[in-house]
């Protein structure tokens, strides 16, 4: 498949078009869908009229974008002006935004042409897009697999060569998961880099908004168009989008890299194998590898399924019949409300809905959600001290390749252990990236995962480069 | 009214004001009283799935005045979510202040000299605003309801007083102290009528000296009539019940405006849990000195000092007299008032006429300058004119505007002569020879019998002073 | 911390976020939400009293908008999403009590 930066430059200079290229992409959805479930909604004519509409960019002689051309894929919980957006759930079945996510309006100015939604655990809850409403996804990589999650839809997007890039959304991992299960590149940005106006809230303080793509360069290019301060956030950071494809290529040389064996440890064998072999080759490329352990990493889980289902239990309130959305009618609002909320979500929407409620309730409060908000200060202090002594840490981004479908759905506590190396990042609001590295069981990918301070996605980049030229890419 | 027996209140007031800004707390909408319904509404205060709110500067400066002109401390805050389920609130939870309010510990000082101390004033959205259909037009009993969310986020400063106040009158002083001083900051309009000031009440009951009793909140009163007459009632209701052998339930209470009395809207036990936390969209507030002191160079004087100013300007203070201060404190009347001190006009007269003829015309107000109103008192005594006249002529000014002279000059308002006041007592003196006689024997309440006289034979023309002098020189 | 969740912890905060539940839904819910909760028992041996709490990543402040109209959306538009409109408004079953 064309890379992202490759279909640009041939749209840009006439020897593609972004129609012919959104024909072919079309082509390859209309081939696989049906099979792995990976878009929900696909926006032909929106798409279409965006396509044409670089075109005749093009054929003025305008600037049509860096992404000029450039059919990607968008999580479900994106809103879209006018498109359905459903974030997975019966309870926003049929609902259309009347406005439009920040990053989607910046990828239309940039000439990238949406083609529709793709699939994800309800309000990007699971780790195997398995928790939809309207059915999982499955693995392109191998059928009988999940994808990971919650944003496996747009992971198997690119891993199918449905679109080359595609966006998705990392509360506890749920960019970077999906891309190592379907050997893609799949980036979670520093918290505030991309605002979140528009991304459907599962929790607020841990959601960010990141690109997967099939290599390095694309996913700097996406990273670049959708980040930088946007004054409908107030969390987002006042600085302007950072230079990131230009760096790409800078390499490891004379770098610390800390090999973490808290984010090692309990891994499967070819996944330990893939960390291992991936540190030899930074060495190679003059990194300085660093054997550390940080053993706070090790309270992330519990920290994070306390204070992510709080926060959702508040962010998911609102769908109660009222505005928007599904209504179960009843004689009274309140039942009304009962009745909606019991028939639109899921059984983890509610899990953590409840799980969260209970965290936040009288006489559970300190003991649940306070304590988890000091556990989460370690966790940034843990980060803080790490990085005195290195520039970035490496680690594994799941503990095992592509799971079956079925194998973890009836066990929460199982699947929630899939999180385990990616949530200490969404805790300390910090960066990371992961990249697919090596093969494991039955030619499935394993990858490895690299974490940085904030805003330090440029030097990620280029350490994912090392990795990716070392495995054969150009 | 006073309590039976040694029975006194206990009260402290939260006090919900909406803020004068132009747009909403979190979004762009406008924030505007009356507009068609779901007109003023937008992804953010509609609470679409992925809208987020941004603060709005002008609100915190509104804010920031309260809380200076009530001498509280301007401190870091952070905004909390309060969670709970109600059709006319989008989110399904209030973003608020909860732990850290932007304001807190100050005081306000009423007229009479006492002192309530404020514990916080801060910051929260509002919700919309839903009409029942069916039954009486009330919640109870209505079939259907319809939500409009043009109120939806709209700023409020909720004002939380100590338990200071002991009686209703008190209640009501702080009220419309407070009402008064939200209006000089230019924070709220005032208008309780349209929901832009609401007030709830915390009234506890206790003998003199012993501890706090428990207290019932009564929510949503938005009239000081109201308020006023729920608190007398709930105190009453408090005392009959412990007088009984009863206890006060802790509850949050509904006053019937119709009934005249409170009833039990929701009892401690049904109360919510609010799930108070951190609202993560939202970053901390902490205004710094600069910008503080911004908001402090345009504080305008606050009641109390213009009341001050005022007073110290009229020498004998009675109860009329005060009571015609407050109107012009209010009205914003007193530069009228020391712009007639200023030319020479005595100060009773000065601000009775300010409190009476122009607080009357008040909607004309921008017809009258200064010097029409000092000249028109100038003449009123100097006896050009009389008191009737005077009115007479401040009215036409508000109503027409015009030059003072050239108005009493047109109605004919000559100044009487004394040789035709003369011949007027003179007539009257015969017309009543009873009264006159029990005037002469030393009956000095019939004076004023014979000025009423000599004012309905002139049609008001006379000077009541003359008059006397005259009665007084054929005793 | 180490408090064991009850069937009636469940049936409580289901209430308090407007689920209902079966029987065998509160079983199995109570069950689940019990293991996560044990899960998080590692954090409560941790003694943590001078540690202060993180609400946010990162400590942004006094991030404020100007007090500027921005256009509010086409009521028609509006309504067309609910589930239920009259007379300009959105409509719902009656109410059962006042706003706490
Ligand atoms: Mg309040
Ligand atoms: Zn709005």
């Amino acid at each position: 498949m064309t890379s992202a930066a490759e279909i640009a430059a041939n749209v840009a200079n006439g020897n593609s078009t972004a129609n012919d290229e959104l024909e072919r992409s079309l082509e390859a959805i209309r081939a696989r869908n049906d099979e792995l479930n990976v878009f929900l909604y696909v926006d032909e004519q929106g798409a279409r009229r965006q396509a044409a509409a670089v075109d005749e960019k093009v054929r003025r002689g305008e600037n049509p974008g860096v992404l000029a051309g450039v059919p990607i894929a968008i999580k479900d919980n994106l809103c879209q002006r006018g498109i359905p957006t459903t974030c997975s759930s019966k309870i926003l079945e049929g609902w259309r935004p009347p406005y439009s996510a920040t990053v989607i309006e910046r990828l239309l100015a940039a000439g990238a042409v949406p083609v529709g939604k793709t699939n994800l655990d309800e309000f990007a809850m699971g780790s195997s897009t398995e928790n939809s409403a309207f059915g999982p996804t499955k693995n392109p990589l191998d059928p009988t697999r999940v994808p990971g999650g919650s944003s496996g839809g747009s992971a198997a997007s690119v891993a199918s060569d449905m679109t080359s890039v595609a966006l998705g959304s990392d509360t506890g991992g749920s960019i970077r998961q999906p891309a190592a299960l379907c050997g893609v590149i799949g980036v979670k940005p520093t918290y505030g880099l991309v605002s979140r106006y528009g991304l459907i809230a599962f929790a607020s303080s841990l959601d960010q908004i990141g690109p997967f793509a099939k290599n390095v360069t694309d996913a700097a290019i996406v990273l670049e168009v959708i980040a930088g301060y946007d004054e409908m956030d107030s969390t987002s950071l006042h600085e302007p989008a950072p230079s990131l494809a230009a760096h790409v290529n800078d390499g490891v040389a004379g770098k610390r890299i800390g090999l973490v064996r808290d984010l090692v440890d309990g891994a499967d064998n070819e996944v330990v194998e893939a960390v291992e072999r991936a540190a030899q080759v930074l060495r190679d490329a003059g990194a300085t590898i660093v054997e550390m352990s940080i053993p706070e990493f090790r309270l992330g889980l519990s920290a994070y399924y306390i204070l992510a289902p709080a926060e959702a239990s508040s962010n998911l309130a609102r769908y109660d019949g009222v505005r928007y959305g599904l209504r179960v009618d009843a004689d009274d609002v309140t039942a009304m409300n009962e009745a909606t909320r019991t028939a639109g979500f899921g059984d983890e929407v509610k899990r953590r809905i409840m799980l969260g409620t209970y965290a936040l309730s009288a006489g559970y409060f300190d003991a649940y959600y306070g304590q988890a908000l000091k556990v989460r200060t370690l966790m940034i202090d843990a980060f803080a001290r790490a990085y005195r002594d290195v520039d970035l840490l490496l680690g594994a981004t799941t503990p095992s390749v592509a799971f079956k479908l079925g194998s973890k759905v009836s066990d929460p506590m199982a699947m929630y252990l899939s999180d385990i190396f990616t949530i200490p990042t969404n805790l300390s609001g910090e960066a990371a990236v992961s990249v697919p590295f090596g093969t494991g069981e039955a030619g499935l990918p394993t990858a490895v995962q690299l974490l940085g301070p904030a805003r330090s996605e440029a030097r990620l980049f280029a350490a994912a480069r090392v990795l990716e030229i070392a495995e054969g890419h150009s | 009214m006073t309590l039976p027996g040694d029975w006194e209140m206990v009260v402290g007031l939260e006090v919900h004001t909406e803020l004068k800004t132009t747009t909403k707390m979190f979004c762009g909408c406008a924030n505007h009283f009356g507009s068609e319904p779901n007109t003023n509404v937008c992804p953010v205060c509609l609470g679409l799935p992925g809208s987020l709110p941004v603060l709005n500067e002008r609100a915190v400066e509104l804010a920031m005045a309260i809380g200076m002109a009530l001498h509280c401390t301007i401190a870091p805050s952070t905004f909390h979510r309060k969670n709970y389920f109600y059709p006319d609130m989008p989110k399904d939870f209030q973003i608020s202040q909860y732990d850290l309010p932007i304001n807190k510990g100050g005081y306000l000082d009423l007229p009479d000299g006492s002192r309530v101390t404020i514990e916080r004033a801060h910051l929260e959205e509002d919700t919309g605003k839903s009409t029942h259909l069916g039954g009486s037009g009330r919640i109870h009993g209505a079939d259907r309801s319809l939500v409009d969310y043009n109120r939806s986020g709209v700023p409020l400063v909720e004002i939380v007083s100590g338990p200071d106040i002991r009686s209703a009158s008190q209640a009501r002083a702080y009220a419309s102290e407070l009402r008064g001083i939200l209006i000089a900051t230019g924070a709220s309009d005032g208008r309780m009528e349209e929901g832009s000031m609401r007030i709830d009440a915390n009234v506890s009951v206790r003998k003199s000296g012993e501890p706090f009793g428990t207290r019932c909140e009564i929510k949503n009163l938005n009239s000081l009539r109201s308020l006023v007459r729920s608190i007398e009632f709930e105190a009453r209701r408090q005392i009959e019940l412990i007088e009984e052998g009863g206890v006060v339930r802790q509850e949050t209470r509904h006053w019937d405006e119709n009934l005249g009395e409170t009833s039990t809207m929701r009892t401690k036990e049904e109360a919510e849990d609010y799930r108070y936390f951190r609202e993560p969209d939202l970053v901390d507030l902490a205004p710094d000195d600069a910008w503080q002191q911004r908001v402090r160079d345009q504080l305008p004087p606050m009641p109390a000092e213009r009341r001050a100013t005022l007073s110290s300007r009229l020498i004998a203070s009675n109860e009329a007299q005060l009571d015609a201060v407050e109107v012009v404190i209010d009205l914003h009347l007193e530069p009228y008032v020391h712009a007639a001190i200023d030319a020479g006009v005595e100060p009773a007269l000065a601000l009775a006429r300010a409190a009476n003829e122009l607080a009357a015309g008040i909607e004309n107000l921008d017809r009258m300058t200064t010097n029409g109103y000092c000249s028109t008192l100038l003449m009123e005594q100097s006896g050009e004119l009389s008191a009737t006249q005077a009115k007479t002529v401040l009215s036409e000014l508000l109503a027409h505007g015009g030059d003072p002279k050239e108005i009493a000059a047109t109605l004919g308002f000559e100044r009487l002569s004394s040789e035709s006041l003369a011949g007027t007592v003179a007539a009257l003196i015969e017309q009543f020879p009873d009264e006159w006689m029990r005037y002469r024997e030393g009956d000095e309440k019939l004076a004023q019998f014979f000025i009423g006289q000599v004012m309905k034979a002139t049609k008001g023309q006379a000077n009541g002073k003359s008059v006397i002098e005259q009665l007084q020189a054929r005793r | 911390m180490s408090s064991p969740l009850r069937r009636d912890d469940v049936a409580h905060v289901a209430k308090l976020a407007r689920l209902s539940l079966s029987s065998a839904e509160l079983d199995m819910f109570t069950e689940q939400l019990g293991q996560v909760l044990e899960h998080a028992n590692d954090m409560s041996s941790l003694d943590l009293d001078g540690v202060k709490p993180t609400a946010h990543p990162f400590e942004l402040v006094n991030v404020v908008r100007k007090d500027e109209i921005r256009v509010s959306l086409d009521r028609d538009e509006v309504l067309a999403m609910a589930p239920d409109a009259q007379d300009g408004r959105f409509a719902v079953p009656r109410i059962m009590g006042e706003a706490p």
